[in-house]
C-alpha cells in the first residue's frame, strides 16, 4: 500500500476505496481540503514533504535504473552502494531507483542527496568507483570534475559553485514537458507521481470538463499524433467521440520498433502513471470504458513498471468503477506483443489484440468506426498520451505558445549514433536539426564530419549537411523527403556509406512486411536484392552478372520505389522506399560510385574493398596476425605478413591495431 | 445519388458502393487477384488500384468507398505502370512451368499476363521452391505457385468454417499451410475442394485421376463401369453449350460410351435408392423413438466435418452410405454377378462435382474386404478434360440411353445436385410410404433457391415434421450450434457442403458463379418438370433391384451393402 493511499490526517478524512470522492487527488495533493481545518492541511503539506524527500533531514541515493542505466552496469553499481551504505552505517538512507533523466551516454547516472541539501547527479558512475565516491561525497567533499549538476529545490540547500543540472549543454536546449518527471520521480511510485502534481489533470476533467469540451482543448492545442503520423489529436478524439456505441476503446500504442527508437520505452520506465492518466483522460474524452496498453515484450522493466502502475492507480481508485466518483468506469489491461514490426500499425495491431495474424487491413473504415472488436476505438502513441495530462493542466494556449504554426509543442528523440551525448531529448517543435546535433548532442564524436541525420526509422529518411539547419515540424522534414516519424535519430558520420543505409533499412522492411500486400512483400525484396548487388553483395536470389541486367534493375529501383510507395497497403509499406528515396535523392554520386566504379569509399561495403599489408612498413610484429578473428593473416615472426584474401572477413581488426601504419585499406 | 468522374465522363451513383462496384456497373473490369464478391474487402493484392484525384496514392477500389465528386483514372500511366509492376513482382518468383500446369486453361494469373501484355522479365529471382503437398485424395496444394492472395484462407475459414489453413511465417517467407505446416491430409481439411475454386493460379488442384482412367480404358482385361452424378450432365451441357431442348444425360451417356466405357449407369439410380432407404430410416427413427434430427449423408464434406468438428453428432447422420458409394457395391455385387463378371475385373469411374467424393472412395470404411466399390473419381473439370483427349465434338455426338437397370432415374433422383433436391425427393417418398399416397403437389417451391438455411414445416400423416436444409458448412455450424442450444428442433436435415449444393461443388469448372449455379439449378428444376417418373419409389429400376436382390428398404442385405458403420461409431 502507498503512504497516500493510507493518509489519513483526522477523523473526518474518509478517503477510501469504498468512498471515491471527487476531490482527492487534490486534497492529498494539498490543493484543497474536503474538511476546513488548518493542522489537516499542515499535515498533508507535511506528508508530501516527506514523499518529496524534502524534510531536510533525508539522505537519499537516486540510480538512473532504466534499461539504458541497466546496459550501462547500473545494477552493478546498485549493489556497491547498498554494500558501502551498509558498511558505512547508513542505512536511513533511502535508495531509489529511478527511469532515465535523458542522458543516456552517461549512465549509470548516481544522484546523491545530502540531509537538508539539494540532489547532485554524478555521470558514468561504474561499480568499482562508487566506494571512492561515496567516501568523498558524504565527508562533504564535492569532486566538482566529476558532478554533472545540482538539482535546484526551493526548499533545500543549495551547493556552491556547483551549476545547475538543466543548465547543463545536454539539458539546456530541451524543453521538457513530457520529460518533466523522467529520471526525476520514483517510477514505481505513484505518490511520488501525486506529489508532483499528478492525476490532477484527470480529476480536473472528470470534475470540470465535458467529453466536447475536452477533445475541442486537445484540438485546440494543435497536438499531433506522436508516432509518426502527426495526424491531430483532438480530431481523432472528436472522431471516436462522436461514434455512437456501448462499447468503446481506447488503445495506447506502445510497439515501439523502429531501430535506434526508445521514446515510448523511456517515459514508460520514467514516468509510467503519466502515460496511464493520459490514457484515462482520452478514454473519459471519447467515452471507452476499456483500454489496452499494446507494449512489445521486448520491454520487460517497461512492463513491470506499467503493472506496478496499474496496480497502484486501482489502489487509489484511479482506474476501474466509479472513478473518483464520477460514475465513469475504465478497465486497463496489457496487452503484450510478439515482437512483429508491423503490430505498430494501427489495424494489425488491433488485430494482434483479437488474437489475430498481425496483418493490417485496408482504411476505411478506420478505428474510430470500426476498431477493435468492430468497435469505435481511439489509438494513440504512448508520447502523446503523455503529453495530454500536460495539456489538461496548463491549458491549451500554454501548449500553444510551444512550437511553430503547424507544429505545436515539443517533441522527443532518441539520439544516437555518432555523437558525442546520446540519449532521449525532448525540445520545442523548430529546434533546427543543428542545434540537437551540436548543442545538446554536443557534436559528432571522434571529431568526426556530419553526414546525415537517419530521421523517422525504416519509414524516414536521411538528412544531408546541406539541410542541417532544417527545422524539425511535420511539414519542413517533410519537404526534405524525411518525416517526424516516431523520433528515431540517428546521426551518422563520413564514416558511413550511404547506400549501406538504404541497404539496412531494407534487409529491416524485407523482414519485418507481413507479407500480406504484393508490393510490400515483394518489392522490398527486389529493392534489396538490387542494393546487394550495388554493394557486391551476394544475395540469396539470382545475383545479377550481366551488366545489361545491372543496369535495368538500377533503372528499376526508381519505378519500384515509387510503386511501392504508391500501392502498398499500410503506412509502412507506404514508406518502406523512403530511405532509397532519400539517399538516392542527396546522395547519388556513392550510388554511381558504387555501380559504376565498383568503389566503396568509406570502405564499409566489405565486398568492394581489400586490406593490404603493406611489405615494406610491416616489422613483422604478429599483433595482426594474432587480432584476426579470421585466422587470415598469415607471416613469420619479424618477416612481413600478409592477408590470404579468401579468409578474409573484412572487418578492419588489422587496420586498428597495427601500429606501423603497414595495414591498408584499399577502396579502389 | 451522388456523381463521380470516371475516365473524364460523369456518372451518377449511390453512396454506400466500393469503387471498384461502381466501375464493374460501368463495365469497366478491373483485374483484382484477391477481391471475392460478398466478402469484405482485404485489399491484399493491389491490383485493382486506380488514380483518384487529390489523393496522394493510389487508392485500392475493391476497398475504397466512392464519394461525391471523386475524380477517378482507371488506366492512367501511373496506374497501369503500378499494376504491371506488381504483376511482374509476382512473377519474379513465380515458377515458369505454365506448360505442364494442370491449371493452365483456368488461370487468372496466366490471363493478366495476357492482358497487360508481360512480354518480359525485368525481375530475377530464384524460383520458388516448396514441397508439394500431394498427401491429400483430393487436393494438392503446390505453394511454389501460391501468390498468397489469401482467397482459400477466407473460403475456408470465413464461409466453410473450417480453418484448415492459415498465413504462416512473415515477410517473404510468409506461405500458406495448415498448422505447423503439416501435410493437409493431417489437418482439419475436410476436401470440399471450395479453396481451389477461388484459387487464381496452380497453387491448388484436385488429386487428378485421369491418367488411371486413361489407362483402364483401354485394357481389355477391365469391365469398365462409369457413373456420373446429377450435377455433371447439366454442368457439361452448360459448359459445352448443348441445346436446351436435349436431354443433357443422353448426351453425356453418348460421349461416355464413345469413350470407350463398357457400361454407363447413372448416380441418380442410386439417388433414388438412397431416397428410399432414407426414407425409410428416417420413418424408422420417428416411429421408434431414434436420434433426431437425422442428418443426410450423402455429402462427403459434410460426413468429414461432423466427424472432425461435431463428433457428437454423428450418430445423428443417416447411416446411408452416399448414392456413389451405393452404386458402387451394388455394380460390385449384385450387377457384377448378374453379368457372370469377376467383381475384381471390374474398375469403377466415378464423375462426380467434387473433390470430397475422391476421399470418399479411400475410406477405409466403406472398403469390402479391403477392396475398393469406387475405383476412380473424376472431377467435371477433369471430365472435360478427358472429353478434349478424346477430340469429342460433343454437338456431333449421338445421344445414348444409359444401360438399363443401374441407369434409371426418377427426376427425383436428379434434384440431388441442388441444394433443397434431397429433401424434395426424400418428402415425396416419406409421404408415400407414411400416407400410401403420392404428394399431389410434389415441388416444394420454398426450397428451391439460393438461401444456404432454407426451412418449413408441414404434416405428413399423422407426423407433423420440421425439415430444414443448408449449405456451406459455416451455416450448418450455426445450425448444429443452434440444436446444441436447445433453440432449433428439427426432424430432418438436409445438409450440403458447397454452395448451391453439388452444382456449386468444389469440382465444378473453374468460374463457377452464383449466376451459374442458379441456371444448373434451372435446368435441374426444368427435367423435374419435364420427367415421368418424378417419385423415386416409381423407378422402375428401384423396385426390380429390391425384388430380384436386396428385399426391402433396411433389410439385411440393404444393411450390408448400402448402409455404413462408420470409423469409431
Amino acid at each position: 500500500m502507498s503512504l497516500l493511499s493510507q493518509f489519513r490526517c483526522c477523523e473526518k478524512c474518509n478517503h477510501s476505496l469504498e468512498t471515491p470522492c471527487r476531490d482527492r487527488i487534490l486534497c492529498l495533493a494539498g490543493k484543497i481540503s474536503c474538511h476546513d481545518d488548518s493542522s489537516c492541511s499542515q499535515l498533508r503539506q507535511e506528508n508530501l514533504r516527506i514523499i518529496r524527500n524534502e524534510t531536510g533531514e533525508d539522505k537519499v541515493i537516486y540510480i538512473g535504473y532504466g534499461t539504458c542505466g541497466l546496459g550501462a552496469g547500473a545494477e552493478e553499481t546498485r549493489q556497491q552502494i547498498e554494500k558501502w551504505l551498509t558498511d558505512n552505517n547508513h542505512q536511513d538512507c533511502k535508495l531509489i531507483k529511478v527511469g532515465c533523466v535523458g542522458l543516456c551516454s552517461g549512465e549509470p547516472l548516481v544522484d546523491i542527496q545530502l540531509p537538508g541539501k539539494e540532489r547532485l547527479s554524478f555521470a558514468k558512475v561504474q561499480a568499482e568507483e562508487v566506494a571512492e565516491l561515496l567516501d568523498k561525497v558524504f565527508s562533504g567533499d564535492i569532486p566538482k570534475a566529476r558532478v554533472l549538476g545540482r538539482f535546484p529545490n526551493e526548499i533545500l540547500e543549495s551547493w556552491n559553485k556547483v551549476d545547475n543540472f538543466f543548465a547543463h549543454a545536454f539539458f539546456a536546449g530541451q524543453t521538457r514537458v513530457v520529460l518533466e518527471n523522467c529520471g526525476i520521480v520514483d517510477p514505481m511510485s505513484v505518490d511520488s507521481y501525486i506529489a508532483r502534481g499528478g492525476y490532477q489533470a484527470l480529476s480536473k476533467v472528470l470534475n470540470s470538463s465535458t467529453q466536447v469540451e475536452l477533445c475541442d482543448e486537445i484540438e485546440a492545442s494543435g497536438l499531433r499524433g506522436r508516432g509518426g503520423g502527426g495526424f491531430p489529436t483532438g480530431r481523432k478524439w472528436k472522431f471516436a467521440y462522436l461514434e455512437s456505441s456501448r462499447q468503446k476503446y481506447i488503445i495506447c500504442n506502445a510497439d515501439e520498433g523502429d531501430p535506434g527508437a526508445f521514446m515510448d520505452r523511456a517515459i514508460i520506465e520514467g514516468d509510467p502513471h503519466r502515460v496511464l492518466e493520459g490514457l484515462l483522460i482520452a478514454a473519459y474524452a471519447i467515452g471507452a470504458s476499456d483500454g489496452y496498453i499494446y507494449i512489445r515484450s521486448e520491454y520487460p522493466l517497461a512492463i513491470c513498471r506499467l503493472e506496478k502502475a496499474i496496480e497502484e492507480a486501482q489502489e487509489h481508485g484511479l482506474l476501474g468503477s466509479n472513478i473518483l466518483n464520477s460514475q465513469i468506469n475504465i478497465k486497463v489491461k496489457l496487452k503484450k506483443g510478439a515482437g512483429a514490426f508491423v503490430c505498430g500499425e494501427e489495424t494489425a495491431l488491433m488485430h494482434s489484440i483479437e488474437g489475430k495474424r498481425g496483418m493490417p487491413r485496408p482504411r476505411p473504415p478506420y478505428p474510430a468506426v470500426k476498431g477493435l472488436f468492430n468497435r469505435p476505438t481511439l489509438i494513440n502513441n504512448v508520447e502523446t498520451l503523455a503529453t495530454v495530462p500536460w495539456i489538461v493542466a496548463r491549458g491549451a494556449e500554454s501548449f500553444r505558445k510551444l512550437g511553430t504554426e503547424n507544429s505545436k509543442g515539443t517533441k522527443i528523440f532518441a539520439l544516437s549514433g555518432d555523437i558525442n551525448r546520446a540519449g532521449l531529448v525532448e525540445v520545442e517543435m523548430g529546434t533546427s536539426i543543428r542545434s540537437v546535433v551540436e548543442t545538446i548532442g554536443g557534436g559528432v564524436s571522434c571529431g568526426r564530419e556530419y553526414k546525415a541525420a537517419q530521421i523517422g526509422g525504416p519509414s524516414g529518411g536521411c538528412i544531408p549537411a546541406k539541410f542541417i539547419d532544417t527545422s524539425i515540424d511535420y511539414e519542413s522534414l517533410k519537404k526534405v523527403g524525411a518525416m517526424m516519424g516516431s523520433g528515431g535519430l540517428v546521426i551518422m558520420d563520413d564514416k558511413k556509406c550511404m547506400v549501406d543505409v538504404a541497404k539496412y533499412f531494407m534487409e529491416f522492411i524485407r523482414r519485418e512486411s507481413c507479407g500480406k500486400c504484393i508490393p510490400c512483400r515483394e518489392g522490398t525484396r527486389r529493392v534489396l536484392q538490387i542494393l546487394k548487388m550495388i554493394t557486391g553483395e551476394e544475395d540469396e536470389d539470382e545475383s545479377l552478372n550481366n551488366p545489361l541486367e545491372r543496369m535495368q534493375a538500377i533503372v528499376s529501383l526508381r519505378k519500384l520505389a515509387r510503386v511501392i510507395k504508391d500501392t502498398s497497403l499500410c503506412g509502412l509499406g507506404q514508406t518502406a522506399a523512403n530511405p532509397v528515396i532519400s539517399t538516392l535523392e542527396y546522395f547519388r554520386d556513392e550510388y554511381e560510385e558504387h555501380i559504376f566504379e565498383g568503389k566503396c569509399s568509406t570502405g564499409v561495403c566489405s565486398a568492394l574493398v581489400e586490406y593490404r599489408i603493406d611489405v615494406d612498413k610491416c616489422t613483422g610484429c604478429t599483433l595482426c596476425a594474432r587480432e584476426c578473428p579470421a585466422g587470415a593473416i598469415k607471416g613469420a615472426r619479424k618477416a612481413p605478413h600478409y592477408i590470404v584474401d579468401s579468409q578474409c572477413i573484412k572487418c578492419g581488426v588489422c587496420l586498428e591495431v597495427c601500429r606501423f601504419e603497414a595495414v591498408n585499406l584499399i577502396t579502389e | 445519388m451522388i456523381s463521380v468522374k470516371i475516365n473524364n465522363k460523369t456518372v451518377k451513383t449511390t453512396t454506400g458502393n466500393t469503387i471498384l462496384e461502381v466501375l464493374r456497373k460501368e463495365g469497366i473490369d478491373i483485374p483484382t487477384l484477391c477481391h471475392m464478391q460478398g466478402f469484405p474487402p482485404t485489399g491484399s493484392c493491389r491490383m485493382c488500384v486506380v488514380e483518384v484525384k487529390d489523393f496522394p496514392g493510389l487508392v485500392p477500389s475493391c476497398s475504397y468507398p466512392v464519394r461525391a465528386g471523386m475524380e477517378i483514372q482507371t488506366h492512367s500511366n501511373r496506374v497501369l505502370e503500378a499494376r504491371r509492376t506488381i504483376l511482374e513482382l509476382l512473377l519474379a518468383t513465380h515458377p515458369d512451368d505454365c506448360l505442364y500446369c494442370g491449371k493452365k486453361d483456368d488461370c487468372y494469373l496466366l490471363e493478366l499476363c495476357s492482358r497487360m501484355n508481360i512480354d518480359k522479365r525485368p525481375y530475377r529471382a530464384v524460383k520458388k521452391e516448396m514441397r508439394r503437398d500431394i498427401a491429400s485424395n483430393s487436393i494438392i496444394r503446390d505453394n511454389a505457385k501460391c501468390i498468397l492472395c489469401g482467397k482459400c484462407v477466407r473460403i475456408c475459414e470465413e464461409v466453410q468454417q473450417v480453418g484448415a489453413i492459415d498465413f504462416v511465417n512473415r515477410g517473404a517467407d510468409t506461405c500458406i499451410a495448415p498448422a505447423f505446416e503439416d501435410s493437409i491430409n493431417l489437418s482439419t481439411c475436410i476436401g470440399c475442394g471450395q479453396c481451389i475454386m477461388v484459387c487464381p493460379t496452380g497453387a491448388l488442384q484436385e488429386k487428378s485421376c485421369l491418367n488411371e482412367v486413361m489407362e483402364v480404358l483401354n485394357d481389355p482385361a477391365k469391365t469398365v463401369v462409369v457413373q456420373n452424378a446429377p450435377a455433371v450432365s447439366v454442368t457439361i451441357a452448360q459448359e459445352l453449350e448443348i441445346d436446351p431442348q436435349v436431354d443433357p444425360q443422353a448426351v453425356l451417356t453418348g460421349i461416355l460410351k464413345k469413350m470407350g466405357f463398357d457400361y454407363v449407369f447413372e448416380t441418380g439410380f442410386s439417388a433414388d435408392l438412397t431416397i428410399m432407404e432414407e426414407s425409410s430410416e428416417l420413418i424408422e427413427r420417428l416411429q421408434q423413438g431414434g436420434k433426431l434430427p437425422m442428418f443426410t449423408s450423402c455429402s462427403p464434406g459434410w460426413v468429414d466435418y461432423v466427424e472432425k468438428f461435431h463428433p457428437e453428432f454423428r450418430d445423428y447422420l443417416s447411416s446411408c452410405k452416399s448414392p456413389q458409394q451405393m452404386l458402387g457395391s451394388l455394380v460390385k455385387t449384385f450387377w457384377a454377378q448378374s453379368q457372370k463378371i469377376n467383381a475384381d475385373d471390374v474398375f469403377h469411374v466415378a464423375i462426380m462435382p467434387c473433390t470430397a467424393k475422391k476421399s470418399e472412395a479411400e475410406r477405409s470404411d466403406l472398403l469390402v474386404d479391403g477392396n475398393k466399390d469406387i475405383d476412380a473419381v473424376l472431377t467435371t473439370r477433369e471430365f472435360l478434360k478427358l472429353i478434349k483427349l478424346h477430340g469429342i465434338e460433343v454437338k456431333k455426338t449421338e445421344t445414348s440411353p444409359a444401360d438399363t437397370l443401374l441407369g434409371k432415374h426418377s427426376s427425383a433422383g436428379k434434384l440431388f445436385a441442388a441444394s433443397g433436391g434431397v429433401m424434395e425427393a426424400a418428402l415425396r417418398t416419406a409421404h408415400y410410404l407414411i400416407t400410401g399416397e403420392n404428394m399431389k403437389e410434389p415441388e416444394i417451391s420454398t426450397l428451391r433457391n439460393l438461401r444456404d438455411h432454407k426451412e418449413i414445416e408441414l404434416k405428413v400423416g399423422d407426423f407433423d415434421l420440421k425439415v430444414a436444409v443448408v449449405y456451406g458448412l459455416g451455416a450448418a455450424k450455426k445450425l448444429l450450434e443452434g440444436i446444441k442450444r436447445g433453440e432449433e428442433e428439427y426432424d430432418f436435415v438436409e445438409v450440403m457442403t458447397c454452395p448451391g449444393g453439388c452444382v456449386g461443388g468444389g469440382g465444378q469448372p473453374i468460374g463457377t458463379d452464383q449466376e451459374k449455379i442458379r441456371e444448373r439449378m434451372e435446368a435441374l428444376y426444368k427435367i423435374d418438370s419435364r420427367e415421368q417418373v418424378r417419385f423415386s419409389h416409381e423407378n422402375e429400376s428401384i423396385k426390380k433391384v429390391y425384388a430380384e436382390f436386396l428385399g426391402k428398404p433396411l433389410g439385411k442385405k440393404s444393411h450390408e451393402l448400402l448402409h455404413v458403420r462408420r470409423n469409431n461409431q
